[in-house]
Parts: C-alpha cells; sequence; structure tokens
C-alpha cells in the first residue's frame, strides 16, 4: 500500500479543519494507514503547527522555509516535488489553495489525480474507487483510479466525517534542509479584503436568497419586497453576483459570506455545494425552484416546484395581510 | 499578445434538468441543450478585452469531434480570430492528463504569450488548466478574477480566495490562467454574429499534426476513469409542498411564522 500524506492548511498557527477530515479519507482508503501530515510555512508559528498535529497524525513532517511564509502554489509544489517519494498518496482540501496546487502537483509527481470527492469507494489493488459529482450536484459519478504511480486527490470540504484521533503521539521529521533554495514565477504581493457591503447578511435573521431562477436583474425587486414584507434581507447565489445584479457582498457561500439565519428562503437556486457551504447553524430552509430534480430540495426542509415570479407576490400579500390581522 | 483560450463544449445545466440515461452508464443526452461551458466564455471575454487594450490575437481552442465546432464558432462570433478543434478517435476517452496533453502539443506549434481556461468544466473538476501550465512548466493561477498588463512581460491578477477576499501576484508571461466567472461582462452573440463566421474554415488537428505519442492520450493511457453516473439515495430530503398555490402560501408563512420568522 502506497504512503498517504495530507497536505496542512493552517492560519495564524491554527489547523484548518479539513486536516481531521483528510485523516478520515486517508483511513477509508487504507484501514491501517499511517498518515503523515505534511506543513510548510516559516516561524514559529509552524512549529505550533507541527506540534498540534502530532496528537492525529502519527508523523508530520515540517517543511520550514522563509520563501514559504505566504502559501505560494508554485513554491509548495517545487518543494514537495523534492520531498516526497515516488508513487505516494497525496491528499488536500478541494478549495482555492489545492485548486492551485493539486493539478500540477500530479503531473510533476506523475501520478493520478482526482478531484473534489465526496466519498471512497474501496481499493482493490491499484485501483481505488471514489465519488465525486458533476453538473453543479445533479448527477454522481463512480470514478476510477489507477494508484500505481500514486495519487493526488482533493477532498471536498464538510464532506467527510472529520477523524477524531488525539492518541496518535506523533513525531515531528524536519524536512525543511532538503528543500534548499526555492523561486517562483509568481509571487504573492496582498490580499484585498472583501468590502462591506449596504446590508450586513451574516447578521440577519431571515433572509430571502435569491439564484438564476430570478431570471433578470428588475425581478430583484419582487423578493426585496418579500423580503421587506418579512423584515428580512435578500442575500443571493453566484450567478446572481456574475451577472452585477446584486453586490458580491450579499452572495452566500465559500467564496462569499458565512450566514447563519433561522429561516433561509431560496429562491430559484439550484444548490451548489459552493453555495451550501455558506449556510450554517442548521436554518430552516423553504426552496423554491421550477426543477423537482434541484439539488437544494436534498437539504431543505421544504420545497415548492413553483414559478418563483409568480409565488413570490402572493406569499408577500399573505404576510402584509397576516401583519395587519396581528 | 497572442492568447490562446481553452473552452468546452457541455450540456447547459441552466437549460437542462440532468438525468441518468435507462442504462444508467450515462447521463440521458437526448435532447440535451448544450453550450460553451460558462466560465469558459468569461475567460474569451477576458482576452477579446485585453487584446482590445494592448493588440493581438484570440485563438479558441477545443479537444473534441465536430459537434464541438458550434462553440468555437459561437465564440468567433464574439470577436475571436481564429478556431482549432483537436480532434482523433485515439482521443477518446482522455482523463485530464490526456486532454492537457493534446493542449499541451497544439500550444507548442504556436507561439503564446497567455493561456486561458474556465475554472473548472460543468462535468469536470478544475483539472486541466492546472495539469497544461505544469506539463508547459509555465506558471499558474486559478480562480482569477481580475488581470492587468504590467511592464515587462507581467500581469497583475488577483485570485478569489475566501470569504470574497482576493489575493493579488504578480505573475510572469507566458502563464495559464484559470478565469472565474463573474470576471468580466461577456458580450451578446446574435445570429448576425454566428452568421458572420459560419463559412470561416476551422483547422482539425489530430495526433500526427500534433506530434503526438498515441500512447499518452485516449482511454488506455487514462489513470482516471469514469465508470457510471448515479443520483445518491437522498436524505431526508425536503418535504415537497403540493396543493394548489393558495394552500401552499398559507402554509409557508404559517411555517414562516412558526420558525421565528415573522418578527
Amino acid at each position: 500500500m502506497p504512503r498517504i500524506f495530507a497536505f496542512i492548511t493552517h492560519r495564524a498557527g491554527v489547523v484548518d479543519d479539513s486536516a481531521a477530515e483528510l485523516l478520515a479519507v486517508a483511513k477509508k482508503i487504507d484501514a491501517t494507514a499511517a498518515p503523515t501530515a505534511i506543513v510548510t510555512g516559516w516561524g514559529a508559528e509552524v512549529d505550533d503547527v507541527c506540534d498540534n498535529l502530532c496528537a492525529s497524525f502519527p508523523e508530520v513532517w515540517e517543511i520550514a522555509h522563509e520563501a514559504l511564509a505566504y502559501p505560494n502554489a508554485e513554491l509548495i509544489r517545487r518543494a514537495l516535488v523534492k520531498v516526497l517519494p515516488a508513487g505516494c498518496i497525496v491528499l488536500l482540501a478541494h478549495e482555492h489553495f489545492g485548486i492551485d496546487l493539486a493539478p500540477g502537483l500530479s503531473i510533476k509527481l506523475n501520478s493520478a489525480f482526482a478531484s473534489d470527492l465526496l466519498a471512497i469507494g474501496g481499493r482493490e489493488g491499484d485501483c481505488l474507487k471514489v465519488v465525486r459529482q458533476e453538473f453543479g450536484g445533479q448527477v454522481s459519478a463512480h470514478v476510477e483510479c489507477d494508484i500505481s504511480s500514486g495519487a493526488v486527490l482533493t477532498i471536498r470540504p464538510g464532506a467527510f466525517k472529520p477523524e477524531a484521533n488525539s492518541t496518535a503521539k506523533g513525531v515531528v521529521v524536519e524536512k525543511s534542509g532538503e528543500v534548499d533554495t526555492l523561486s517562483a514565477r509568481r509571487r504573492y504581493l496582498e490580499t484585498v479584503v472583501a468590502e462591506a457591503g449596504d446590508v450586513d447578511i451574516t447578521k440577519q435573521a431571515i433572509l430571502v436568497s435569491v439564484g438564476r431562477g430570478i431570471q433578470e436583474k428588475d425581478n430583484i425587486a419582487i423578493a426585496q419586497e418579500f423580503a421587506d414584507a418579512l423584515g428580512a434581507a435578500v442575500s443571493c447565489s453566484r450567478p446572481v453576483v456574475d451577472a452585477k445584479w446584486l453586490e458580491k457582498s450579499r452572495q452566500v457561500g465559500s467564496s462569499g459570506k458565512t450566514v447563519k439565519p433561522k429561516v433561509y428562503v431560496a429562491c430559484g437556486i439550484s444548490g451548489a455545494f459552493q453555495h451550501l457551504a455558506g449556510l450554517k447553524g442548521n436554518p430552516f430552509i423553504i426552496a423554491i425552484n421550477k426543477n423537482p430534480k434541484a439539488p437544494i430540495f436534498q437539504v431543505a426542509d421544504v420545497g415548492i416546484v413553483d414559478d418563483l415570479l409568480e409565488l413570490l407576490p402572493e406569499l408577500t400579500s399573505k404576510i402584509r395581510e397576516m401583519r395587519k390581522a396581528a | 499578445m497572442e492568447i490562446l483560450v481553452c473552452v468546452k463544449r457541455v450540456p447547459d445545466t441552466s437549460e437542462n434538468e440532468i438525468e441518468l440515461n435507462s442504462t444508467g452508464n450515462d447521463i440521458e443526452r437526448d435532447e440535451l441543450v448544450y453550450s460553451v461551458n460558462e466560465p469558459d466564455n468569461y475567460a474569451v471575454e477576458e482576452a477579446l478585452q485585453i487584446i482590445a487594450r494592448v493588440g493581438g490575437n484570440v485563438t479558441v481552442v477545443t479537444v473534441g469531434s465536430q459537434d464541438d465546432e458550434e462553440v468555437l464558432r459561437r465564440e468567433m462570433a464574439m470577436g475571436a480570430g481564429k478556431g482549432v478543434l483537436l480532434s482523433d478517435d485515439v482521443f477518446n476517452g482522455s482523463d485530464a492528463r490526456g486532454i492537457a496533453a493534446i493542449l499541451s502539443a497544439f500550444v507548442q506549434k504556436g507561439n503564446y504569450d497567455l493561456i486561458l481556461t474556465g475554472v473548472q468544466a460543468e462535468d469536470g473538476g478544475a483539472q486541466v488548466g492546472g495539469m497544461l501550465a505544469a506539463m508547459l512548466d509555465y506558471p499558474f493561477a486559478s480562480l482569477v478574477n481580475s488581470i492587468e498588463m504590467l511592464d515587462g512581460r507581467k500581469l497583475k491578477i488577483s485570485r478569489e480566495i475566501e470569504g470574497g477576499n482576493r489575493e493579488i501576484s504578480e505573475i510572469e508571461l507566458p502563464c495559464v490562467l484559470s478565469i472565474q466567472t463573474g470576471i468580466n461582462e461577456p458580450r451578446y452573440v446574435g445570429m448576425r454574429g454566428i452568421r458572420a463566421v459560419a463559412s470561416v474554415p476551422i483547422p482539425t488537428y489530430g495526433t500526427e499534426e500534433l506530434k503526438l505519442d498515441p500512447a499518452t492520450v485516449g482511454r488506455t493511457a487514462a489513470k482516471v476513469k469514469r465508470l457510471d453516473y448515479f443520483v445518491p439515495a437522498l436524505g431526508k430530503g425536503a418535504e415537497m409542498l403540493h396543493g394548489n398555490r393558495e394552500e401552499i402560501v398559507a402554509r409557508v408563512t404559517d411555517l414562516i411564522a412558526a420558525k421565528g420568522g415573522l418578527r
């Protein structure tokens, strides 16, 4: 069985939640695996991160290098190619950093690459069966990977139940010396923090959230009237921001805001995982969509297959009536 | 500036409900509406905006069959000067690495400063762009949501990272960038535009023209193979409300009130 490595992301000395999920994936690939964590970075915080990981990983490889103070995928790839053994399996979280690093890493390691995995279906010899989604989550696919020359696998955040192991008593193995000089043709300059919008959707108890199904910019007003009647705010999914119908600050999702309302009315939102990733705190979800197969109906509490442009105005009138009566 | 944009023809999820076929080994492809993969269309628009500022040419390329010419023509109608189809029976069943190898062979025939892809295909997993860059040994950035030209064959780019934050970097040309949706507003393509490019020849290249070893592409070379599609058993799933609209409206508003949604 090939050796399994989990690439750990961390920030300000804190290990990302995905570390425990990658550990769970390693165990699903090989129940007897003793997976190795790999940590890159610079300064005292890398030592802290490595020490913390020893609770859950039997071995932690530390690559401390001044050039790796900021996680630049090109530099980290060069470092990993220098230290990783041939034929190994490398696990990464499928988020913006993993998306940047993993495809090229698989080429340089000459190994199989499968991305955004939701489940591990089992292994027979060199054949690893995995599950991924296509078409915005409308269908899933069984995929077979030939891991005879290793594999790079990116894992969908939240898809695996974190492995709660705090008894590994691991050791830190210093790998910095094997890396030598690093240079990249892409240089990090700065991070620009998202602008705050006119409405803070993260503080709302009720959100009326619109997706592609709202069809055109002028129809946002229909959702806004419903939200006004409820005393709610309007949020949205990515296509609405891409179309410039609402500000980025209104977007719920992994590349937008994380919200935790009590009630979430999803109007014409298909329910891609990137959107659902921004929905926390187990809200009561009411989904309205004209496509009965929309993935949103798998996670919603209540679903209605209807034309939201007709349904929303009726909901608005009813709420106004109820308020008058109260 | 010579820009190559890699595009893909995919079933349009805004026009179709994607369902399994009767044998379950594929999605039902009868009567599917296909279009250009959405992020790829943003990549073409971005390329056109760059050459409008600094001059140059935009070429669009796809790996596929004659059916895929329609997306090349659509992007040519937007303003791409040239479309190229990479097609060969031995390409069938290629995994992402195989597609990247085919594109890499094509890139090496030309002299491109900048190669753009969409961030991800509807039926893919954000794979080909990064693989192509590594094969060419070009620098790469994913999830790019702005591009600015700098002096000295460099770009200033921003990547979309968590929470809507933007990571700003400098990257040297030639490079490969995967383009995120929302980077621009793709121009409208009308029937007149499509007709204007209807008879422009689209060269087709196979293994021979690309000097490609057939053993490196296609189903036999693929390390990753899709076995089938399935629709996972739902969890609890939503309670679906049926009945006339009046009943539904009453039920929904009651639920909202009950869940503390009416203050």
